[in-house]
Order: C-alpha cells, then sequence, then structure tokens
C-alpha cells in the first residue's frame, strides 16, 4: 500500500564528480515511507556521497535527486567531535535543532530507553548510549526521513541488534522512510526492505537475502561474508518480500513475521531451538 | 563621574567584556582562536588604513577584519593551502603591512604602544557610546543566531541536514567577531584581543553544565577581569590590555584549582561506574 505513494526520495542516475573522478555514478533508488533501505559497501565505495544526495548535502553533478517538498529529516551522522570546553548534555542536545516540549522530549528519550541519561554529558556516553541519544534527538523531530550513518558502530554485539530492532520498531511507529549505512550486511538482514549494494555504482540491490546471494556481493567481501552470514544464518527463516509480506522457511507467505523471530537478544541455542519450532509449525 | 577617565575604562571594560564572553565561547568550541588572532592583527592594518585615509578608525577597523575573514573562507574553499597555513600567512601579513604603513606616516603623531597593548587613557564617551551600542547590536544578533549557531558548532553536517542554514550562520558570526575586535581594540590592544575572549570562556567551562550557562559566566568573568586589571593597571602603571589578560589568567587558575577537587571526585566515578 505504502509503495502506491511518492517516494520521499528518489534518486535517478545521480552522480557525483570530484578531482578528475566519479566518487558515485549512476545511483537509482527510491526510499518510500515505512521503508527501511540499507546502503553497503566498502570503504571508499561512495555510501557517504550517496547519503549525502539523499541528505541534500551533496548536489548530483549528473543525474536527479528528487525529495519531497518540506521533507522533515532526522540525521544521525557517524560521529560528532565535540570540543571538551563545549559543555553538552542529552537535553541540550535533544533540543539542538527543534524546540520540543518538555513532554516530547522526554519520550523521545523513553522510546530508546536513556530517560535515566537525559542529564548525562553527552561525551560521557558510551557508544550504544550516545546512539540511543542521537536516534532520540532525530526522531523527536517525527521526521518523514531518518538518515542514520552507521548506527552500530562502538556498540556491542548485543546491543547492535537490540539497536536494530529499535530502528524498525520506530519505522513502523513513524512510518518514516529510513536511510541506513552499514558496512555489515548479515545483521542488517533482518530488518531491511532493499539493501543497495554500491562500489561506485549500483553494485547489486534487492531484498536482504537476495544480494547474499548475488556473486558481485561475494566478490567483494570474499568469504569472509558468507561465513559470517553462516553463524547468523537463523535470521534467514524469513525473507522480507518487496510487496511488505514476509516469506518464510517453510514457504508460507504472512503479513509479519514471527512474534519469536524479532527478539535478537536470545542466545544462540535458544534461537536454534526457536528456529526448530518454527520449522515444526 | 563619566568626567573620571577611570570610571570611563570601567564602563567601557565592562562592556567588552560583557560582549566577548558569549563569542568567546565560540571561540573555543570551535577551537578559532588563530582565528581570531588572525582578524586582530588584521585589525592594526584597519587602524592605520583609516589614519591614511582620515576615516573613521572603528568602521575602518571592522571593514579591514570582516574582509579578511571573508577572503579566509574563500581561501579556504579553494583549499591549496591548509587553514592553518592560511591563518598564518593572513595574519602576519595583516599585522606586517600594518606596522610598515603606519611608518610611512611619520608626521602623524600616535601611541603604537596604545594600539597594541590598549590604552586606558583615551577612552572617551564617544567610545562608550560605540561600545554599548554596538556591544548590544551584536549581542542581539548573536541571540537570533544562537540556535543556528550553536547547531553548527555541534556538527555543520546535522545542521545542513535538517534546514539549520549553517554557512550564513558562519558568515553573520564572522562578521560579529570583526565587529567586536573593532570595538575592544582601544581597550585590549591588538594582540591581546583574543585573551580576552578565550580565558573567560575557559575559566567559565569549568562551572557550566551548559552552553548558554557559560556563556554568561564567561561574560561575569571577564567583567570581573577587567574590573580587576584596570584597578591594577591604575595601581602600579601598568598598560591595560595585558592588566587585564593577567587578571583573567588569575581567575582562571583559581578556578583550576578550586575547580580540581570535584573534577577528579567526578572522573573517579565515572570510572567506578559499570558499563
Amino acid at each position: 500500500m505504502t509503495t502506491l505513494q511518492n517516494p520521499i526520495v528518489s534518486l535517478s542516475n545521480a552522480g557525483v564528480y570530484r578531482d578528475g573522478k566519479w566518487l558515485v555514478r549512476g545511483i537509482e533508488f527510491d526510499i518510500q515511507r515505512g521503508e527501511i533501505v540499507t546502503l553497503i559497501g566498502p570503504n571508499g565505495s561512495g555510501k557517504s556521497t550517496t547519503a549525502k544526495m539523499v541528505l541534500g548535502l551533496q548536489k548530483p553533478d549528473e543525474g536527479k535527486v528528487t525529495r519531497l517538498e518540506k521533507l522533515c529529516v532526522g540525521y544521525v551522522p557517524q560521529k560528532l567531535s565535540i570540543d571538551w570546553t563545549l559543555p553538552l548534555t542529552v537535553h541540550r542536545m535533544m533540543t539542538l535543532t527543534t524546540r520540543l516540549t518538555e513532554v516530547d522530549l522526554v519520550q523521545a528519550l523513553d522510546r530508546t530507553g536513556i530517560a535515566h541519561l537525559a542529564a548525562s554529558v553527552v561525551r560521557h556516553l558510551s557508544g550504544g548510549e550516545f546512539q540511543r541519544a542521537m536516534l532520540a534527538r532525530a526522531i523527536a523531530r517525527k521526521p518523514d526521513l531518518l538518515v542514520l550513518d552507521e548506527p552500530v558502530q562502538g556498540v556491542d554485539f548485543s546491543g547492535e541488534l537490540a539497536l536494530y530492532e529499535l530502528i524498525s520498531d520506530i519505522r513502523d511507529e513513524l512510518g518514516c522512510g529510513i536511510l541506513l549505512i552499514s558496512h555489515d550486511l548479515h545483521v542488517v538482514m533482518a530488518a531491511t526492505d532493499q539493501v543497495i549494494c554500491l562500489n561506485g555504482h549500483v553494485c547489486c540491490k534487492g531484498t536482504p537475502s537476495a544480494v547474499a546471494e548475488s556473486p558481485e556481493y561475494l566478490k567483494l567481501f570474499g568469504a569472509r561474508a558468507s561465513s559470517g552470514l553462516a553463524v547468523y544464518q537463523h535470521h534467514h527463516d524469513h525473507t522480507h518480500l518487496p510487496d511488505g509480506t514476509v516469506r518464510h522457511a517453510d514457504g508460507t507467505v504472512t503479513e509479519n513475521c514471527h512474534s519469536d523471530d524479532g527478539d535478537h537478544s536470545q542466545q544462540a541455542d535458544q534461537h536454534k531451538t526457536s528456529e526448530a519450532a518454527s520449522h515444526v509449525r | 563621574m563619566l568626567d573620571d577617565f577611570f570610571v570611563r575604562a570601567l564602563i567601557a571594560g565592562v562592556g567588552v567584556a560583557l560582549i566577548a564572553g558569549p563569542l568567546g565561547c565560540f571561540i573555543v568550541w570551535r577551537r578559532l582562536s588563530y582565528f581570531g588572532d588572525t582578524l586582530a592583527h588584521a585589525a592594526l592594518l584597519g587602524v592605520a588604513l583609516a589614519f591614511l585615509l582620515e576615516v573613521n578608525v572603528t568602521v575602518t577597523v571592522f571593514l579591514v577584519s570582516a574582509t579578511v575573514a571573508v577572503l579566509l573562507l574563500l581561501l579556504q574553499k579553494r583549499a591549496s593551502l591548509s587553514s592553518d597555513a592560511l591563518l598564518g600567512l593572513l595574519s602576519h601579513s595583516a599585522l606586517a603591512l600594518g606596522l610598515v604603513v603606519l611608518a610611512f606616516m611619520g608626521s602623524v603623531r600616535f601611541d603604537l604602544m596604545g594600539l597594541l597593548f590598549g590604552d586606558i587613557l583615551s577612552v572617551s564617551k564617544v567610545d562608550i557610546a560605540t561600545i554599548y551600542g554596538g556591544g548590544a547590536a551584536v549581542l542581539l544578533v548573536l541571540f537570533l543566531i544562537w540556535r543556528r549557531l550553536f547547531a553548527a558548532t555541534v556538527s555543520p553536517e546535522l545542521a545542513e541536514a535538517e534546514g539549520m542554514r549553517p554557512d550564513s550562520a558562519n558568515v553573520i558570526f564572522m562578521l560579529l567577531m570583526a565587529m567586536v575586535i573593532a570595538i575592544a581594540m582601544k581597550i585590549v590592544g591588538v594582540l591581546l584581543i583574543t585573551a580576552l575572549l578565550i580565558v573567560p570562556a575557559a575559566t567559565a567551562r569549568r562551572f557550566s553544565s551548559g552552553p548558554e550557562q557559560m556563556a554568561v559566566l564567561s561574560a561575569l568573568v571577564g567583567a570581573i577581569a577587567v574590573i580587576g586589571g584596570l584597578s591594577g593597571s591604575l595601581k602600579w602603571d601598568t598598560p591595560s590590555g595585558p592588566s587585564i589578560v593577567v587578571a583573567a589568567l588569575v581567575l582562571f587558575l583559581v578556578s583550576l584549582s578550586s575547580a580540581a577537587g570535584r573534577f577528579t571526585n567526578r572522573s573517579k566515578t565515572k570510572e567506578g561506574l559499570p558499563k
């Protein structure tokens, strides 16, 4: 149903030319409301440049980037370099670009689970806390488009899974489009609707498992990625189809994932049992 | 009361400190102290040109400093030299040019020491009017662009992505800097304006938990430094600018020692916290 609307952002044949070479070229994809698009690719493959075009920070030298008028963007940059001399609490950071009522502010912090950290100094936050604070700030704006630049960096493994789960919940609640930049395909796969693999151009794109099976992707990342994928194969017990439905391992297609599939905080062996259980069903 | 030169100097100095405090916070947060120096050195060229053309000194200093700021922005976009080298180039060329131009005007008597280190005796009622009028304008504009400038300080990309137009805020900020330098030059002198911007802000940092609070505290710390420095300058017949900066330094050192206990405690508890 969402696919019938105009896309929030649409890139068509977009390219950026710098210092005698094309950083990216021929980039072509849309972001719809309620859709998570994940950009992956090796360093220097143009992920950041592409994100900048989506954000409107970079004008394409070729092709076109169309954004909805009065698009409200929430942006979580890869890092902030805050000088020691700048006293910045989480509470103050929340209102960096938006005026918020105290209720909305606390609600957003609560949503990402860090309401108790409102008075904390941003520089003292751990990796996971920092990402949650930045995410809270971005969603407090009630954005149409959320752009997250490597939101799981500096976050340990269980925190990473929890963050991805939170991001996918936020997508469901706000109905916003999400552009997620990642170097890590195998964990992203669980939540994302469309994966775009970049290497100066759109190397391949599709639903998560489609990319993992693509020979171009395997050529880029080699056996490490496929072995990494093997470890997390429990994520593959369902596949998000382009129309928003879900195809499960046993071939059935439903509107949603299994309720037990969303819980990534469980131990690996528990996953096995739940996976087995779903197969039995 | 305004007939007493010392009262005039105090009023003027406190006015300058109140403007310098909030702007100084941004200089510290953005690590722009060398940039402040460059604009201040350009001020001397402004003074020389004003004498040469027989026009208003404050306005000329503002125009020259603003030109140097814009020039710097343009050169940075071209980026054939690093910002650091560009600043050094502009800063010292402007200072040298100013001194050379001044030397050519042998017939005009003026006080080079006063220009470099501030001149407590020569503060006039017109100067006070300039400081408070110009200062009010600077603070008003800063207040209006505060949110945008602060967002751009935390992250230029985030600010731009979320529609805060950081570029125009940055340009306005540079013009405000040029204006403060033009206003403050007479009190602290060309060589020490940056210190009046930075030292009170660094002192206020120790006692601030938010950016707005730090801006207000810097203004107050600066005002205290001006009163202390000017009093010392009167008592021991020392140049006004350096005396004010020494007073600010003393306040900074006091803040270090009084805050030291608090800070080591805090870092200990921080390390002791379970992850």
